[in-house]
């Protein structure tokens, strides 16, 4: 590790260096004067709705790109003006304090808050113990939720890693057509849950019985001889209608991260058993699943992560009602149209508490690499 | 292939490889491939088809005659465009994600440098901390923060969203950053020390130039994560006229407009578009971006 030491320049005249370092001085002040006055200008001028939007715009620009950067080039000036011994036990934290400060302001903050709020009641004025959770835990509405994200849960996960890493296998195996159908595969993950839930409704879509069917999955249905089917409203299936939307935009990600791995297994290897006389099923088993393990690790606590959180496919598609509601898209209702923030509050930190066992297990891997 | 004595297991073996690398392998991933992208296939025809069409007839029946002028038309995208708002919600979109984006890889670079190659006590601990905030899922910080907003009127505005944005980017960010920037060949940045250069031009010069291929990772990944989301968006900009962001119009076109699939599947295309022509033109940085960057608040 480099200890950072001063430059070594050599001392000009004492004259001109008392002149330059006043100046300096001078500009340290100044400088960072005027980038205070012109952010805090900025950030009158962007609550001011009235301004244009192509103003607010340029302006946004300027902030994002430039405001930053002027923040740190003038605090790193600033720190230059102390004296050599303390300035360079200062400056790293001319570096990481940003960073730390918005960490704290933006997520550190805010979830102590939450789980003190999770313990007020719904206008958070005053103490009601642990009602929240009553209500999080064992209401009849929060059941159906939390049955549901399980169901999301044990079948998404399930599928997308599973069908990621089958698919991994076959398309290692066709040549040069690999990464177009790696592509098609794929494509799903760049498109938002808002998208890609009203390509599925189009696809659930229902028309009467009389009416031509213009949804995929009816037209398939009726076409095999079934009555249409309103597959959003059919309790309790349509959870799976919902939670297959998610598995068919994951499957790619699954699939090209696993992908890398089992192409990281070394040849060798795989030749050393197939000589041993092993066969596929077992070389599958024996040697590629073992030596691509902590990828399946990390690939299934990534998709259980953000099939816990799953909120816009649920609120766009149906909005929890029919009983497809999850714990995200309750907390939204709770906060914006029953207004109850202890509710809300309480919902978050069940969310919190499910992935603090992963948040472990990361900080473990990371003191793990340090040894 | 196994040039030893041919015992029955491995000649079944045998067969069971070739058939593995044979047709019924590429039969299926192609089965596959096309069950992934008929419903987007379907989205996209549609959106070009005469808003009566789309309901009178599903839109496979297109290729039936698929050059024939009349079925299609980009009257659809016009409409959504100008009549339902989505040329403005575009702007506010990239309004939103260009500072959400650059704010915090900037932050973050800097904070990566100074975890890599600065001394300062607590370092250590402080950078544990950073990288078990990754996975704190952003629904903890709505209320508090919402309230913070009102109350300093930061609500409804696109600097209170890039700012929730950078910070529940961070985590990542400083975590991604950092794996890249400490394994920068020591020699160089010393050298630099050696020559004289402050912290801040090593910074710039030196690291910032060698960082881009991750920093082009995490941009990406970045990108789509806000292009794309709409909790966030709904929770601190809300829906009216002259902040609201694409996902959030699209999806409340949904609700108002349940069955009026011409203006849905257009307006889902519009929203779809950027991301979709930016994973085909960066799709290697994409993939390291998601593969590095997966666990995410």
């Amino acid at each position: 590790m480099t200890t950072a030491t001063p430059a070594q320049t050599p001392r000009p005249p004492a004259t001109s260096w008392l002149a330059a370092g006043s100046l300096r001085i001078l500009v340290s002040l100044i400088v960072p004067l005027i980038t205070f006055l012109v952010l805090r200008w900025a950030f009158i001028f962007m609550r001011d709705t009235e301004a244009s939007k192509l103003a607010i715009g340029v302006v946004a620009l300027i902030i994002g790109v430039g405001g930053v950067w002027a923040l740190f080039l003038v605090t790193d000036n600033l720190v230059s003006i102390l004296p050599d011994r303390i300035r360079e036990s200062v400056r790293p934290f001319v570096f990481v304090g940003p960073a730390l400060v918005i960490l704290t302001a933006y997520v550190i903050y805010p979830t102590l808050r939450t789980v003190y709020l999770s313990f007020l009641d719904a206008r958070s004025q005053n103490f009601v113990g642990l009602e929240n959770y009553a209500f999080a835990l064992t209401s009849g509405e929060m059941l159906i939720a939390l049955r549901n994200n399980v169901l999301w849960l044990i079948f998404v996960t399930g599928f997308v890693v599973s069908l990621g890493l089958v698919i991994s296998v076959m398309v290692d195996r066709i040549g040069r057509w690999e990464p177009i159908a790696k592509s098609f595969i794929f494509l799903p993950m760049a498109i938002s849950a808002v998208g890609a839930s009203v390509i599925w409704k189009f696809v659930y879509s229902f028309q009467p019985i009389q009416r031509p069917q213009i949804g995929l999955l009816n037209a398939i249905y009726t076409a095999l001889g079934g009555d249409p089917q309103g597959w959003l409203i059919l309790k309790p299936w349509n959870n799976f209608f919902l939670l297959a939307i998610m598995i068919w935009v994951l499957t790619g990600f699954a699939m090209v991260v696993l992908s890398a791995a089992i192409k990281g297994v070394p040849a060798e290897l795989l030749e050393a058993s197939r000589i041993d006389g092993a066969s596929e099923i077992r070389i599958f088993f024996g040697v590629i699943i073992p030596y691509i393990r902590g990828t399946l690790i990390t690939i299934t606590t990534t998709v259980l992560i953000m099939v816990l959180k799953v909120f816009d496919i649920v609120f766009v598609m149906t909005n929890g009602q029919f009983e497809t509601e999850v714990i995200a898209n309750r907390m939204y209702r709770e906060m914006f149209s029953f207004g109850n923030y202890g509710h809300a509050s309480a919902l978050a930190v069940v969310l919190l508490v499910a992935v603090i066992p992963v948040m472990i297990y990361n900080v473990r891997s990371l003191e793990q690499s340090r040894r | 292939m196994s040039v030893g004595l041919q015992t029955p297991g491995s000649i079944a073996n045998d067969r069971l490889r070739k058939f593995l690398s044979g047709i019924p392998v590429r039969v299926t991933v192609v089965l596959i491939s096309i069950v992934w992208t008929l419903p987007s296939a379907g989205l996209l025809i549609s959106s070009l088809r005469p808003a009566n069409d789309i309901t009178a007839s599903g839109w496979w029946t297109v290729f039936s005659h698929p050059f024939e002028a009349s079925i299609w038309t980009v009257e659809n995208y016009v409409q959504v465009l100008t009549a339902h708002g989505l040329a403005g919600a575009i702007l506010n979109s990239v309004l939103v994600t260009v500072p959400s984006v650059v704010i915090p890889i900037t932050i973050a670079a800097f904070a990566a440098y100074a975890f890599a190659w600065l001394e300062f006590p607590g370092r250590k601990t402080l950078f544990t901390i950073v990288v078990g905030l990754m996975v704190v899922p952003l629904q903890m910080a709505l209320v508090p923060l919402l309230r913070i907003y009102t109350q300093i009127d930061l609500n409804g505005t696109f600097l209170g969203l890039w700012l929730f944005h950078t910070g529940f980017g961070l985590p990542l960010a400083v975590f991604l950053l950092y794996g890249y920037i400490s394994t920068l060949p020591g020699e160089i940045i010393e050298s630099a020390h050696v020559d004289g250069a402050a912290p801040l031009t090593t910074f710039s010069r030196l690291v910032l130039p060698l960082s881009v291929p991750v920093i082009a990772s995490f941009a990406i990944f970045q990108f789509l994560w806000v292009w794309n989301d709409l909790l966030a968006a709904l929770v601190f900009l809300g829906t009216r006229e002259d902040v609201v962001v694409l996902t959030a119009r699209v999806a409340a076109l949904v609700g108002r407009r349940g069955e009026q699939w011409h203006v849905l599947t257009a307006g889902a295309f519009v929203n779809m578009a950027i991301p979709v022509l930016i994973f085909f033109s960066l799709q290697r940085y994409f993939v390291r971006g998601l593969t590095a960057g997966s666990v995410k608040g």
